[in-house]
């Protein structure tokens, strides 16, 4: 892409979040309309606002990338994203917001009454943040890289290095009118491209998706290679070759008939190796070679569930493991919940939550348009790996000429505002509990805290950069399901949970959980039950997490005291409109609506 | 790359592993000689059983704390008795529970430690060990409020004395409770008279306003009445500490509403505030006083229009207020004292919702006050938005 457009985009993406952020606090600067009533949010722009916060790179980049490279089974990451919103709508939003709590560990000391499980689930906040963090620095790093062909960390640390500065000097100050603009402006930069990409699929004949047959090259493709790979050819083919392949450097040669041209090289079947710079080109109608890793599948496989396409094993516990972290990972994390306290009560939170659920179920029928079409007009990403880049590089592989550029710039656009979005809020959320808990809540340690928030994800993301974006998103919320979604939905709906039983709960799921990660991290992807148990541990994490917690909370039953209990979950579980609460000893005051 | 990768994170989880193995049996270490040992294990009953009765003497406090009192005494049953009636007891022979408040009677009439010799007590069944008993009376502030009654087979003169200690440490620590509790009073005694403090100059003020509209804009003065009736009945509340920042706001809305009937266009109100903040639990009544102070001290005796701007904002794990005019400003050693409680003649409250900011939240959430004459003033509060115990009624 042409760069001076790249940075373009991300410059007006900043300067309208500034703009708005500025701006949308002296929207309130009037003299006759003065209504406090009138500052309160509506549950549009609440939701809005958590979708903008939640719509991150993974599901702005990662989603499609997934989709194109392992098929359909891979849809159970939008749909978990989704309908994790309907677990949190059903059993947690209302009783939340009337609690009280700002922040999970707010949450675990209401109700427990516990310093220690408020300093675990402290731990965990930053634990899940900073894996969360991770994908979005790749995801910047990645764009950037693609955008302007700059190194693959200068992404990650500029946007590290800003989101870290801008939460350090106070925040974005209206936070919830910035991340509702941010909504709408990645919904418009994913879907007006995607209009314009199922145009140019019907221009060129509407070919089939799900065709018995690999992909291949729609024309004579030249393919750039950023980052050295390895990837197999399955049939020996004859490609030109300019910089290294196969530990040879391949320059110009001279044509018969005078003249110059690039070396012919003839590839036989097996592995190949192309250094980063090179550039190789395929003639038309031949089959895509694939990273190593991944294996090539036939466009009916790849469109039938259950298939393993794409070379993954154990599809079938593979989904249900990620519906299982998507479904109950959202309400663990940090700052999804902040969100909701801009409600002005628990009716609000549930009604926000379901106009949460109509915008991101909108949103999410789009990526996968990338991922299917990417097959056809972009196969060579299954080549370099990088299908992650699929939403940026497709409209201008598909739309020649300026209007491709300009949609190529909107849909960068719309990445930037997700990573900047997401970050930033995360940032925030987890400076904001590291500075409380940690470092007593001075304004000088929210900036340390902020640094702290900051640095263990970037070098996270320098160290490990080989894990698909929406596959990391996964593991943040397998530890999120496995450690604050018992504390929740326990807390909530049992009378019966104690500290200790909380405690232990959060440490054994969020704990093993935690671990796989790390495990999956250092080891990387692989084959087998032990890879899949670790790199999907949500399916034996969470179940584990559930048991040891009600366990410990029936063991330490004597615990509890009663009255405590009944007051918490009265002020959870009591609609604000049927009165405020009576103070003890007097009788309940009537609340009367102005 | 990938070794080096391992290694580092294979330490950081076995470093963290340690950290937290450290941490867990760290206090559980046998060390020091077995006297040491003994002084410890003292301290850490009489440490655990102190929160329970620093919320005072009832049943649940006294089944909690009745648990450790038993190991600090090494006795086989003890039972906490409070007005009359026995509120926990702790240890084997429950059947005895029903005569406890009976065996404590001579004592808490006496008023001093009691021996309860083992004919009154002793059931017959060799294997019990409730046999005989001393009874502590607690006394505070020289009330009986209840008793300590330990039970053992045989009462020593060391247990008498050990028993006499305890009880002396129990009753120490429920002053302190009485004292936690008088300092809540002394609160909410200080917030009725706040809200019995709406200046008089202001009621005048505002119903002369809403008079000089009656002929000319009956609509107005009708609206005005109706925000006058609705300021009053919100100051006037008879329940809770704590409000929401939305009701706050929305009872300095209305003030200003009737202050700008008088001032009309001399006055000007900007708010800016962050929606997110809106709901945070703030105590009763802390904006009108700085608002009043702004508008009265600041803006009353300038002649050109003048301007407040007050301000909300979401700073994270705080919540950050400021009013701010630019008015004639004041003195800053008259806001010292006045901060202070030192100036008790034209005080509105300043002083009063400073202190009961630190009395909630600590003292780094005291008031800042920015001001010099003739430069505005610019008063700065700073609320958590979430801390146990502050909730919004």
């Amino acid at each position: 892409m042409n760069p001076a457009l790249g940075f373009t985009a991300l410059a007006v993406v900043l300067v309208a979040t500034v703009a708005v952020g500025v701006y949308g606090l002296r929207l309130s600067r009037a003299t006759s309309d003065f209504y406090v009533a009138s500052r309160e949010v509506s549950p549009l722009w609440n939701a809005s606002a958590i979708g903008g916060e939640y719509l991150s790179a993974a599901s702005f980049l990662g989603v499609a990338g997934l989709l194109m490279a392992y098929g359909v089974d891979m849809l159970a990451y939008p749909v978990g994203y989704t309908a994790g919103y309907l677990v949190l709508l059903l059993l947690v939003a209302a009783p939340l917001r009337r609690s009280g709590a700002y922040t999970l560990p707010d949450f675990a000391e209401e109700r427990l009454g516990s310093t220690a499980v408020r300093k675990v689930a402290s731990v965990f906040v930053a634990v899940i943040a900073w894996l969360y963090l991770v994908p979005q620095l790749q995801g910047a790093g990645l764009t950037l890289e693609t955008v302007t062909g700059a190194p693959r960390w200068a992404g990650a640390v500029v946007v590290a290095a800003a989101v870290t500065g801008v939460s350090a000097a106070g925040g974005m100050r209206s936070v919830t009118l910035v991340q509702g603009f941010h909504f709408w402006l990645k919904l418009t930069a994913i879907a007006v491209p995607a209009v314009f990409l199922v145009l140019a699929w019907r221009s060129a004949g509407t070919p089939s998706l799900t065709a018995p047959d690999v992909p291949r090259f729609p024309r004579t493709t030249a393919v750039d290679i950023d980052q050295r790979v390895t990837f197999d050819v399955t049939a020996p083919v004859t490609i030109t070759v300019s910089g290294g392949l196969d530990g040879t450097s391949y320059g110009m040669e001279h044509a018969p008939g005078g003249g110059q041209r690039l070396v012919r090289v003839r590839l036989v079947a097996g592995a190949h190796t192309a250094a980063a710079g090179s550039t190789l080109t395929f003639p038309e109608g031949v089959p895509v070679p694939h990273k190593a890793g991944t294996e090539p599948a036939t466009g009916a496989r790849w469109a039938s569930p259950l298939s393993g396409a794409g070379g993954r094993g154990h599809p079938l516990y593979a989904v249900y493991s990620v519906l299982l972290a998507t479904f109950l990972g959202t309400m663990g994390l940090p700052h999804v919940l902040v969100r909701f306290y801009t409600n002005p009560d628990g009716r609000a939170a549930r009604r926000t939550t379901l106009l949460v659920l109509i915008l991101l179920s909108g949103f999410y029928l789009l990526p996968p348009v990338y991922g299917a079409l990417g097959r056809i007009f972009a196969p060579q990403l299954l080549l370099t790996g990088q299908t992650d880049t699929a939403v940026l590089v497709l409209p201008q592989i598909t739309q020649g000429g300026e209007a491709g550029r300009l949609l190529g710039a909107l849909a960068t656009a719309g990445a930037f505002a997700a990573f900047v979005s997401t970050a930033s809020g995360l940032t925030v959320s987890v400076a904001g509990v590291v500075s409380q808990d940690l470092l007593r809540g001075s304004t000088r340690g929210f900036r340390w805290a902020s640094l702290a928030a900051a640095v263990p994800p970037l070098v996270m993301t320098v160290a490990t950069p080989g894990l698909p974006v929406a596959d990391a998103i996964g593991l943040a919320f397998a530890v999120a399901a496995s450690s604050f979604c018992p504390l929740l939905v326990l807390g909530i709906w049992w009378r019966g949970l104690t500290d200790l039983g909380a405690l232990l709960g959060l440490v054994a799921g969020g704990g093993l959980a935690a671990v796989a990660v790390v495990l999956t991290s250092v080891r990387g992807t692989g084959g087998g039950w032990s890879a899949a148990l670790l790199e999907q541990p949500a399916a034996w994490t969470v179940p584990i997490a559930f048991a040891v917690m009600v366990t410990g909370s029936l063991l330490t039953r004597g615990r509890i005291s009663a009255a405590a209990v009944d007051r918490v979950m009265l002020r959870m579980h009591l609609p604000e409109e049927v009165g405020a609460q009576p103070e003890p000893g007097r009788p309940g005051v009537p609340v009367h609506r102005v | 790359m990938g070794s080096v990768i391992t290694v580092v994170s294979v330490a950081l989880v076995v470093a963290g592993a340690a950290a937290a193995l450290f941490w867990l049996v760290r206090g559980r270490r046998g060390f020091g000689t077995p006297a040491d040992r003994a002084a410890y294990a003292t301290l850490h009953s009489a440490s655990l059983a102190a929160p329970p009765l620093r919320d005072g003497l009832d049943p649940e406090s006294a089944r909690r704390a009745a648990r450790h009192l038993r190991e600090l005494l090494g006795t086989p049953a003890l039972a906490v008795i409070g007005d009359g009636e026995l509120l926990a007891w702790e240890g084997p022979g429950r059947r005895h529970a029903a005569q406890a408040v009976a065996h404590a009677k001579d004592a808490t009439d006496a008023g001093r430690p009691w021996v309860v010799p083992a004919e009154e007590i002793h059931c017959g069944d060799d294997r019990c060990p409730v046999r005989s008993a001393v009874v502590v009376p607690l006394m505070v502030d020289g009330l009986v409020v209840g008793a300590l009654s330990v039970y053992a087979r045989q009462v020593s003169a060391g247990l008498v004395r050990a028993a006499g200690e305890v009880a002396h440490w129990m009753i120490s620590q429920l002053e302190l409770a009485e004292l936690d509790r008088s300092r809540t009073r002394m609160i909410e005694a200080e917030l009725r008279a706040l809200r019995a403090q709406i200046s008089p100059h202001f009621v005048y003020n505002s119903l002369t306003a809403i008079a000089s509209f009656v002929r000319t804009d009956p609509d107005q003065a009708r609206e005005l009445l109706l925000e006058f009736a609705e300021l009053t009945r919100y100051s006037l509340r008879r329940h809770g500490q704590f409000s929401t920042l939305a009701e706050e706001l929305r009872s300095v809305d209305r003030y200003l509403r009737l202050e700008r009937a008088r001032f009309g266009a001399r006055l000007r109100v900007d708010l800016l505030i962050a929606p997110e903040v809106l709901p945070v639990a703030v105590p009763f009544l802390c904006l009108q006083p700085i608002v009043e102070n702004a508008v009265r001290h600041g803006l009353g005796p300038k002649q050109t229009p003048g301007r407040i701007t007050i301000r909300a904002e979401d700073t994270g794990a705080e919540c950050r207020i400021s009013v701010e005019d630019d008015g004639v400003g004041m003195d800053p050693e008259d806001v010292r004292m006045r901060l202070a409680g030192e100036d008790d003649g034209d005080s509105l409250g300043l002083g009063n919702v400073d202190e009961r900011l630190r009395a909630v939240f600590g003292d780094e959430y005291g008031l800042v006050v920015e001001t010099a004459p003739g430069a505005g003033t610019k008063v700065n509060v700073r609320v958590p938005k979430y801390r146990n115990g502050v909730r919004a009624s």
